[in-house]
């Protein structure tokens, strides 16, 4: 019976239960996991970070009433297609992909490097697997600046850029990368920790907020 | 008894052999002697040493995620491939400078081939504004020592990408090889299995990095 009801441990996490009316889904990605440790953070591994900021970022988000969707909750390995996977049957509004690193400072927030589709060749049908995102760059990077426009007003320093990473380039929904790296300090002895809660919980409540932005400019979209 | 005429084919045959090792033998002498000759008489030219060029280097810097030009002059050679190659190297070697700005473990030695192929249609015919394909194979040791990260690691790329197309503007992609072979990603993020492209309209048009 245990077996019967089993969730796999890969597969994908649905966080909010179904409801009638059709929700804001948003996908987080929390990247590496099982024997891809990441980058090393001090004495913790990218992959543990990267969970804990998505379970925590995902409290905050259903709460404010958000389906979320996660790639993973547990320590799991996962390929790349399978996290796009999950986000393409999710059918999200928005997919985030948690990452971090001791390198630089603030957060650096990434979007596909993928050229745009023409209109004249979009057909949502039909996408090439691993260029899917070049569909969604344009919302992507609308997208990129609500995240950015929140992390600025929550004193977090952004670093803007685009990068070709596999999981995100085969994504069809607006899709950014987060990564976390030291706050930028701004006296002498360098940058802060990583571990530092209270830095944590602004990026986190900044994701949150800007994730609402989001919501709240596609249901104006949606009404015009 | 052996028939008189395969006594006669047997002898000749014998002679015929004998004829042609004292000529093989003779040969191999005088290729030997002509070896040594040319060893002896060999100038020893002191080595050329190529005159200063200006290159464009894209350097990157961790702080602020961006790429910025930086000019140098460079002994470079004249083929295009060990041209690419010695500016490359360049570029690496100022990111294993002890105060890089975007470190980098590894050097000039990081870069063990570059090679320029023409860009061909599926028809097999080569653009006609010459432009050109970089395959850069990277070695094992630079991508295991590499830090991992989003950032720095699209930087490396980027820069790389970069500086091929500001001192090789015929470069107009690049696609990397690790040790001769084809890997996922540079150091658990960067995408190394797509080809780039490096031409400005290509980047504005969010083609590139």
């Amino acid at each position: 019976m245990a077996a019967l009801i089993a969730i796999p441990a890969s597969g994908p996490i649905f966080a909010q239960a179904p409801a009638a009316a059709p929700r804001f889904v948003v996908v987080l990605d929390a990247a590496h996991g099982g024997d891809d440790a990441g980058a090393r953070l001090g004495s913790e591994a990218e992959k543990a970070y990267t969970l804990a900021l998505s379970i925590r970022l995902r409290s905050l988000l259903m709460a404010r009433g958000f389906g979320v969707v996660t790639t993973r909750e547990s320590d799991t390995a996962l390929e790349p297609g399978s996290r796009a996977q999950i986000a393409n049957h999710a059918n999200a509004q928005a997919c985030i992909s948690l990452h971090a690193t001791e390198s630089g400072s603030g957060v650096h927030l990434f979007v596909s490097s993928l050229a745009p589709v023409q209109n004249a060749h979009f057909d949502a049908r039909f996408l090439p697997w691993k260029t899917a995102q070049a569909a969604w760059i344009m919302r992507s990077l609308s997208f990129a600046g609500v995240v950015n426009s929140a992390l600025s007003h929550a004193t977090v320093h952004v670093t803007l850029g685009r990068t070709a990473l596999p999981a995100i380039d085969s994504m069809s929904c607006p899709a950014v990368a987060v990564e976390v790296a030291p706050e930028q300090s701004t006296d002498a002895q360098g940058p802060a920790s990583l571990d530092d809660p209270d830095y944590q919980a602004r990026v986190v409540d900044a994701l949150a907020a800007a994730l609402v932005e989001w919501r709240s400019q596609a249901r104006e979209d949606r009404e015009q | 008894m052996i028939p008189r005429h395969q006594t006669v084919l047997f002898i000749f045959l014998l002679a015929a052999s004998i004829i042609m090792g004292v000529l093989l033998w003779n040969q191999l002498r005088r290729a030997h002697d002509r070896l040594l000759r040319g060893e002896d008489s060999a100038p020893t030219q002191a080595p050329q040493v190529a005159p200063a060029e200006q290159a464009t280097l894209m350097v990157a810097n961790d702080a602020d995620n961006t790429v910025q030009p930086r000019i140098l002059s460079l002994p470079l050679p004249q083929n295009p491939e060990a041209r690419g190659r010695a500016i490359l190297g360049k570029l690496l070697d100022l990111y294993a400078a002890p105060d890089a700005a975007h470190p980098v473990p590894g050097g000039a030695s990081s870069i063990e081939q570059l090679f320029l192929v023409p860009i061909a249609d599926s028809k097999g015919t080569a653009a006609p504004d010459g432009s050109e394909l970089a395959v850069v194979n990277l070695t094992g040791a630079f991508v295991a020592g590499h830090p991992s990260g989003l950032e720095t690691e699209s930087l490396t790329v980027l820069s790389i990408c970069s500086t091929l197309n500001a001192n090789l503007p015929h470069v107009t992609e690049v696609r990397f090889l690790v040790d001769g072979e084809p890997r996922a990603t540079l150091a658990g993020h960067a995408d190394l299995t797509r080809t780039y492209l490096t031409s400005e309209d290509a980047v504005a048009a969010g083609g590139g990095l």
